[in-house]
């Protein structure tokens, strides 16, 4: 199982996933994303446009890597990856 | 007269409403978030926000209580295989063959205005260049195609390559892109079958069948940034608005003045008095139900954007826009920098409201007469509409 961690900007629109742990199955980072659907109806078009693509201002990081795939979300989550989603710094 | 106001910001919505006989603001939801655009459908009564987050893209949210809470709405999204025309972006590749456009695939880049027809249905206008309507309640939307499909934006690209031309070019409001959007969405009252839209950039189009088929509705109207300045398409509407209660007359404050019309936008007269001040600008409103009536807040022209000469004012005609008064009662005369956008000035009744760039409110109970300063430290305005 991977553990999810969501920035907490996102608890505020889904409240029922703050304070708790967060675990899934997925073997990629777009399984992932539709299982957190499944928990929070809504969350996959936070992160992602009407293609499946990641939005531009959203990073998600597998462990210590910031993924690759960007477009179909390909990357592979072990099971014991850390699967972090944050908002994207854009300086300033 | 009308006894609240839905004000939407670059941090929240707002609601004003009378307390003591005076209106009093206070937030009302979405606290942080950019509220492009707030509205009531008479209808239901459930308040619709219009949302942009910053990082999680555009989102539509309701109230069924009056706007003591509020939650996401059923998504609007693109369907499958929804393209578009946009301008070509200069190629990584020297020796690419220049292109007319580039094809782009749809996805929500922002919702920018919402109406209410009068059997129920709902029209949201959004960039790139969509009309999408709801005739459950709002659990569903579907893209309007055969607007999507216009020939004057290139044809079909769901089912082929269309033409590879286009007439609707964009607006800076896309959300760091450059896209077509529809900001206006007017219904007749007496057949909902007749609406329109206004587009930045193309101009105004009208479906008389429910949105079967669409018709340019820009006859009159002048640019002054296209060789032709009569031409088809190309023009740059900031707003459009008709009078519910004279539902011919139409106005239309654009890029290169104030237009007018009496026949329901089969042709359009400009109306800008320039020597007054009264040429550029964003929002228009009219009376519901004088259409020879109508309320602007001009700016000091397209370069500028700014008030002119420093001194806030609203420019009232009630003859077509023959003759205009400027308004400035209680309106800041120095120093003021207020910029009033397009869905910022709302007529509800007697009492007239707009909201500016700067986070003033200001409202008047005597159609324009005379105002009073509601708020003076808003976040920045986006929309205004009593409901």
């Amino acid at each position: 199982m991977a553990t999810v961690e969501l920035t907490r900007h996102l608890h505020s629109f889904f409240p029922a996933l703050a304070e708790r742990e967060i675990t899934v199955q997925g073997a990629t980072v777009a399984e992932v994303v539709r299982e957190l659907e499944q928990l929070a109806p809504g969350l996959e078009f936070y992160l992602c446009d009407e293609l499946g693509r990641l939005r531009r201002h959203v990073n998600v990081f597998v462990d210590e890597e910031r993924v690759a795939d960007r477009q179909r979300l390909s990357d592979a989550v072990g099971p014991g990856s850390r699967v972090l989603i944050m908002q994207a710094l854009s300086g300033g | 007269m009308s006894e609240r106001i839905l004000v939407g910001t670059r941090k929240g919505t707002f609601i004003v409403e009378k307390q003591g006989g005076r209106w009093t603001p206070r937030l009302a939801g979405h606290s942080g978030v950019g509220v492009n655009f707030v509205a009531r459908d008479p209808s239901t009564g459930t308040l619709w926000a219009a949302l942009g987050h910053g990082h999680w893209g555009a989102k539509l949210s309701r109230s069924t209580d009056g706007g003591a809470t509020w939650s996401d709405a059923p998504q609007i999204k693109y369907p499958a295989g929804a393209r578009y025309l946009a301008p070509p972006e200069p190629s990584e590749d020297p020796d690419a063959a220049p292109a007319k456009a580039t094809v782009k695939s749809a996805t929500l880049l922002k919702l920018w205005y919402l109406a209410f027809g009068s059997q129920g249905r709902i029209y949201v206008g959004t960039i790139p260049g969509g009309l999408f309507t709801s005739d459950d309640g709002g659990e569903t939307f579907e893209l309007n195609r055969p607007l999507w499909n216009h020939a004057s934006r290139g044809g079909d690209l769901f089912e082929g390559e269309g033409t590879g031309d286009t007439h609707w070019f964009g607006t800076p409001a896309s959300e760091g892109e450059f896209a077509p959007g529809i900001h206006s969405i007017v219904v007749d009252p007496r057949d909902p079958d007749r609406v329109m839209v206004a587009v930045s950039t193309a101009g105004v189009l009208e479906t008389t069948d429910g949105g079967q088929t669409w018709r340019s509705r820009n006859a009159g109207l002048r640019m002054d940034y296209l060789p032709d300045p009569t031409a088809e398409w190309g023009h740059d509407p900031h707003f459009v608005e008709r009078c519910p209660g004279d539902p011919d007359h139409v106005w239309m404050q654009n890029h290169c003045g104030v237009f007018y019309s009496a026949d329901g936008a089969a042709s359009w007269k400009l109306v800008s008095a320039p020597d007054q001040g009264v040429h550029f600008g964003f929002p228009v409103a009219v009376d519901r139900e004088d259409g020879r009536t109508a309320w602007l807040v001009p700016g000091k022209s397209d370069q500028h954007r700014t008030t002119i000469g420093g001194g806030l004012f609203v420019a009232r005609t009630t003859d077509g826009g023959a003759t205009w008064e400027d308004l400035r009662e209680g309106l800041p005369q120095e120093n003021a920098y207020d910029v009033v956008y397009r869905h910022a000035l709302d007529c509800g009744g007697d009492a007239i409201a707009f909201g500016s760039t700067t986070g003033n409110l200001y409202v008047s109970d005597d159609r324009g007469e005379a105002w009073a300063t509601v708020a003076n430290n808003l976040p920045p305005i986006y929309s205004v509409r009593f409901g």
